[in-house]
């Protein structure tokens, strides 16, 4: 048997994702990057083959991405986040016009032709307003770890007002509302929201075209896919749970399954 | 002591007040962090700029407030924005300031001055954080070392690494990720002074770069910071020891023309019956 993985090394997260011959994630594995982006990207590989029944040695192909795709030694490609994550989406959901990413250092948006190619693309990539940076930043101040951020937003009712404009402005605004004894979990509901309120203007910027799917880590919280959704109306996919997170390895290990089937086919 | 004015500069990190006597010389400074209560803060500062003149706060004729936080000075009488308190204070400590560069925790800002302190022109990074004290603060932060020792430290480097991150928020990542590929602590420190450096002689740049340039804010502190600037600008700079009461130092001459242009000053109004009109 095959064994194809792709692996999206990225700036907060790296993600891998073992496909079966249909497409299906046999396994998958996912750990913070921290500063060996080798070492994050072998140990995640290791994880994903594990899980899917494989030995980690026994990788036929590997194709990386992220921020971080030059530093996995034993990839046989690399793509850009972009082309990642629009096979990814449109692995997942065929429709998909738009695609929006909302990392944790950058936030990307691209519109795809019918058949699913990059046509177009905004980012947001020197700010850290509108990233997972911003609300892990907040959560930090307020005490709470990454993991409690989407429990702890989905309790509130009267989110606050975070401007979007820039994460250390943002930063004063928030210490102000911890001073005026708002809660915990309205504050994070209300930087979520500001992350909303960027991705939307990124979006705009880019002219949406239906379907529109968002992924990234920060879709892992509810309230992040609500408030979108609210926002943007129309048909707004979101990958159900960890897969949000995983779509550029997915898309990543689809284009590696196709790649390595012509390869075989040719051969 | 006859006729004391005082400014307080509530800034974002900050708070600064200054005291003067009759004469306009400096007799009482304080530094406090400004924190979350900020009203809390502008009256601590005065109170110890107070005490370290030797005055009670009462013998302060005229009292101007200035800085972001400058309408939570209910106890004073005016505010004055800080752009033109900190043009005034440069223009009187060093009459030759034709421009002014403030860097401060969370803003940067070029002023263009005429003699005398008048403002021509400014500009600022109102948008967001980069190029702010702000940057420096995230460096101390990630590295360990106190912000006052940065400016020290960084002017050992050999081979400055070049800083790509603009947004403060990435800052401690970016240095953290440099330290980790082996690079010394001087040269990613010089390589972040030099990022800000550059910003903010962008902003120089848009109001005009005159002899004589004037530097201030707690930045200003920095040996570094001092060391690029003057390169960058090509021309020594005028840096007081008390680069960092600048704002603080013009909002008390403002006060101080108040009572030279004899209007009776009024008794300052309590803080709390002022604190609820003056909300804005």
């Amino acid at each position: 048997m095959t064994a194809i993985a792709g692996v999206d090394v990225g700036s907060t997260y790296t993600k891998a994702v073992v496909p079966a011959v249909d497409g299906r994630i046999l396994g998958f594995a996912q750990r913070r990057t921290g500063f060996r982006l080798e070492e994050a990207a072998a140990e995640t590989l290791a994880e994903a083959c594990a899980r899917a029944g494989e030995g980690a040695g026994a990788l036929d192909y590997v194709v990386a991405t992220g921020s971080g795709r030059f530093q996995v030694p034993c990839r046989d490609a690399q793509v850009t986040d972009l082309t990642a994550h629009a096979r990814g989406a449109r692995a997942l959901f065929a429709g998909t016009r738009t695609v929006l990413d909302v990392g944790g250092q950058t936030v990307k948006a691209s519109r795809l032709d019918e058949r699913g190619r990059v046509v177009a693309f905004r980012l947001n990539d020197k700010c850290a307003a509108g990233t997972g940076a911003f609300l892990e930043k907040t959560a930090r101040y307020l005490g709470f770890a990454t993991e409690e951020i989407g429990p702890l937003a989905a309790t509130s009712h009267t989110p606050v007002s975070i401007s979007g404009v820039c994460a250390v402005f943002a930063e004063s605004e928030v210490i102000n509302h911890v001073s005026n004894g708002a809660a915990p979990a309205d504050i994070l509901c209300g930087a979520i929201a500001s992350l909303v309120d960027r991705s939307v203007q990124l979006l705009r910027r880019l002219r949406v075209e239906p379907d529109c799917t968002v992924v990234g880590g920060v879709l892992r919280y509810e309230a992040m896919a609500r408030l979108l959704r609210d926002r943007l109306g129309g048909t707004v996919h979101v990958p159900q749970g960890e897969l949000a997170q995983l779509t550029g390895a997915l898309g990543a290990a689809v284009l590696g399954l196709q790649r390595w089937q012509r390869a075989r086919g040719e051969a | 002591m006859s006729g004391c004015t005082a400014g307080v500069d509530v800034g974002s990190t900050q708070t600064k007040a200054v005291v003067l006597d009759g004469a306009g010389a400096i007799r009482g400074r304080a530094l406090v962090e400004t924190g979350a209560n900020v009203f809390a803060a502008a009256e601590r500062a005065f109170a110890q700029a107070c005490a370290e003149a030797g005055v009670a706060e009462d013998e302060v004729l005229y009292l101007v407030g200035t800085g972001y936080g400058r309408y939570r000075v209910t106890f004073g009488h005016a505010q004055v924005t800080e752009i033109s308190c900190h043009a005034r204070g440069a223009a009187h400590l060093f009459p030759g300031t034709a421009s002014v560069l403030d860097m401060g925790g969370q803003d940067t800002k070029a002023i263009r001055v005429a003699p005398g302190g008048t403002v021509l022109d400014f500009c600022m990074n109102d948008k967001c954080a980069a190029g702010t004290g702000r940057f420096l603060q995230s460096a101390a932060m990630a590295l360990d070392i106190p912000l006052g020792e940065l400016g020290t430290i960084a002017l050992r480097a050999a081979r400055p690494v070049r800083i790509s991150t603009t947004c403060t928020v990435f800052a401690e990542s970016e240095v953290l990720s440099w330290l980790s590929r082996g690079k010394k602590i001087e040269d990613i420190l010089m390589g972040v002074h030099q990022g800000i450096a550059n910003r903010s002689l962008a902003l120089l740049r848009r109001v005009g770069i005159a002899p004589e340039v004037t530097f201030t804010g707690g930045v200003a502190k920095n040996p570094a910071m001092v060391e690029l600037i003057a390169r960058y600008v090509g021309m020594p700079l005028n840096v007081s020891d008390d680069a960092h009461f600048m704002g603080a130092l013009g909002a008390a001459l403002f006060a101080r023309d108040h009572v030279a242009s004899r209007q009776t000053p009024r008794a300052r109004p309590k803080a709390a019956a002022v604190a609820e009109s003056a909300a804005p």
